[in-house]
């Protein structure tokens, strides 16, 4: 069994994300990161699912893209037990959008894929920064596999991969033959703490550094200029107006219905 | 003028209210044009008719409703080569936004979701405002390349009816076999609560930790207002509502009227899925909660006596 995992590394959402003023792009730089916390659930099933499988051939790579800091969310992932990083860093992909993000996923899911065949892409099912939740739809429309996302169950056997995915209206079964995308929810497991041992070993644990030029992908195809949408302008959200607060002395209830009385909800 | 396809959310053609407020800002941008996929045109025609819709694309096959995703961006795909529209319009549901990216893969067009409003701009280009950051940042946005594809946050507009020509399309196409590998084998629907759906209400009634797992205080205020009951992701955690309930970043994102948290902190998770509702309530036995730097109007009290005592007062008053 042999399962990549995208992760991405995000700005810490304590930490008061912002963007650069200079080209209104996500701030990466100034800001404390880590491994996007969803990311660890896509993680912890893949152990699940390479430890059941056994094998001395069963892995699990994990694969960034992001600046020379993102190194520290494959640092944390083979602390949690995966196996390799694949790290893609270049200065062109600053200011990749989605679109960009899944070319360059997927080129490096394929040259991963190439001197080693790959059953299973595993996401998370968005990023904590972006939230746009659409990596894994793009990387699979670009992959030619069969999008199996927002699983909050997932079995994997004989060939095929089933989830069980929670709509606003039903809850489905999926099932699709492998190699597949499949992201997952934060329900479908508890992720594991790096154990010390875990620690330890992850320093030994191999890490490539790609670059555009090793995927074959043109720069001019990524980053800001390639960007197919354009940030225009930011501002801050103006903290909102103080609202009356209430110290229920017996009357909170009648006060608070007041209050939706007053402003026409009842 | 030009086309805006705008994908019908329904379940077997009882239109959802976010479709009409799509229709209502494509108006705005162009010509609306629904895309009806899967069965119940007839019951679809007459509310789509109603919200200015022009025409009716539809794709009634279970080759596309038996699959995930993939089918219902390749219908889509093959409209935007067809009719050539300005932008295409898709509501921001998880599956929604599964659509939109795999459209603008196929279309080699940009993408934007999760706006909150959406202006023409000149030479028919769209504009778009975004809230990111949990609610921290509003962003303005246009897309560069190819046809606009902009999924929109429910609750963003109010649907405004007027009359559509509404005329059928029907769209003959077979469905390649590569969009048809997630098979989908199996559905459950979820048990009718009887209440509005958590991402459409107008009023959202949330509860969390401070419930202790009893949420029947935070049920009776919510119908007292026919709201939806919403949960913290704590309270989901402890396994007192259910997942489909959960509010925040990992659960539904809502943005409606009037937005009440109850024996909720307000954590970051929490505020990222509800911080763009119009006005907000809470109350909660802390007056220290994060929750209260957000609202318009708090209680600090137990919710066990202000919430019955509220829903008394508002069942009085409706009479």
């Amino acid at each position: 069994m042999n399962i990549v995992v995208c992760v991405k590394y995000v700005p810490d959402a304590q930490s008061d994300p912002t963007f650069s003023e200079s080209d209104n792009t996500t701030d990466r730089l100034g800001v404390d990161g880590l491994l996007s916390e969803l990311d660890e659930y896509a993680i912890e099933a893949g152990l699940k699912l390479v430890e059941a499988a056994g094998g001395d051939d069963s892995m699990v790579t994990v694969l960034t893209v992001g600046p020379d800091k993102a190194a520290d969310a494959i640092k944390k992932s083979l602390q949690m037990g995966a196996h390799a990083g694949v790290h893609i860093n270049d200065e062109a992909i600053h200011g990749s959008d989605a679109v960009a993000t899944s070319l360059i996923l997927a080129e490096a899911v394929k040259k991963i894929g190439s001197s080693h065949e790959t059953d299973l892409i595993l996401t998370g099912m968005t990023s904590t920064d972006g939230t746009m939740g659409v990596v894994p739809a793009m990387l699979a429309e670009r992959l030619g596999l069969p999008q199996v996302t927002l699983a909050s169950e997932l079995t994997v056997a004989g060939g095929t991969a089933t989830i069980r995915r929670d709509g606003d209206l039903a809850s489905v079964t999926i099932t699709a033959s492998l190699p597949a995308v499949v992201s997952v929810t934060d329900q479908i497991n508890e992720p594991r703490y790096p154990s010390f041992k875990g620690i330890m070993a992850a320093k030994k644990k191999p890490v490539q550094t790609w670059s555009l030029a090793d995927l074959g992908i043109d720069p001019g195809t990524v980053g800001l200029a390639g960007a197919w949408t354009k940030v225009e302008s930011f501002a801050k959200r103006p903290p909102r107006a103080v609202g009356q607060i209430v110290t229920d002395e017996g009357e909170g209830g009648t006060k608070l219905a007041e209050f939706l009385s007053a402003q026409k909800f009842i | 003028m030009a086309e805006i396809l705008v994908l019908v959310d329904h379940i077997d053609g009882a239109v959802r209210k976010t479709t009409f407020e799509l229709l209502t800002i494509a108006r705005r941008l162009g010509e609306p044009s629904a895309v009806l996929v899967g069965g119940g045109f007839d019951v679809a025609k007459e509310a789509l008719a109603q919200y200015g819709a022009e025409k009716i694309y539809r794709v009634d096959s279970a080759e596309v409703t038996d699959y995930l995703v993939a089918p219902t961006a390749e219908v889509l795909a093959s409209l935007v080569a067809s009719a050539a529209p300005a932008a295409v319009l898709i509501s921001s549901s998880p599956e929604g936004k599964e659509i939109a990216a795999r459209l603008a893969i196929k279309t080699g067009s940009g993408l934007i979701t999760d706006a909150v409003d959406v202006q023409p701009g000149e030479a028919g280009t769209v504009h778009t405002t975004q809230s990111v950051f949990a609610g921290g940042y509003m962003v303005q946005a246009t897309v560069t390349r190819g046809t606009p594809i902009v999924t929109v946050k429910p609750n963003s507009i109010a649907p405004e009816a007027v009359s559509g020509a509404a005329v059928d399309q029907l769209v003959e196409m077979s469905i390649s076999a590569s969009a048809k590998t997630a098979r989908i084998t199996d559905s459950q629907p979820r048990a009718a609560s009887g209440r509005p759906e958590l991402t459409e209400a107008a009023i959202v009634v949330s509860g969390g930790r401070g419930t202790a797992g009893d949420f029947s205080k935070v049920e009776e205020f919510a119908d007292s207002l026919g709201a939806a009951v919403g949960a913290s992701r704590a309270a989901v955690d402890a396994g007192w509502y259910p997942h489909s309930s959960q509010v925040g970043q990992t659960g539904k994102e809502v943005s409606p009227q009037l937005y009440v948290a109850a024996g909720i902190s307000g954590a970051i998770q929490h505020r990222a899925g509800m911080q763009t509702s119009k006005t907000i309530i809470a109350v909660n036995k802390d007056e220290e909660a994060p929750i209260f730097e957000l609202v318009d109007f708090g209680v600090v009290g137990d919710l066990f006596t202000v919430l019955p005592q509220a829903t008394k007062a508002v069942n009085a008053a409706k009479g």
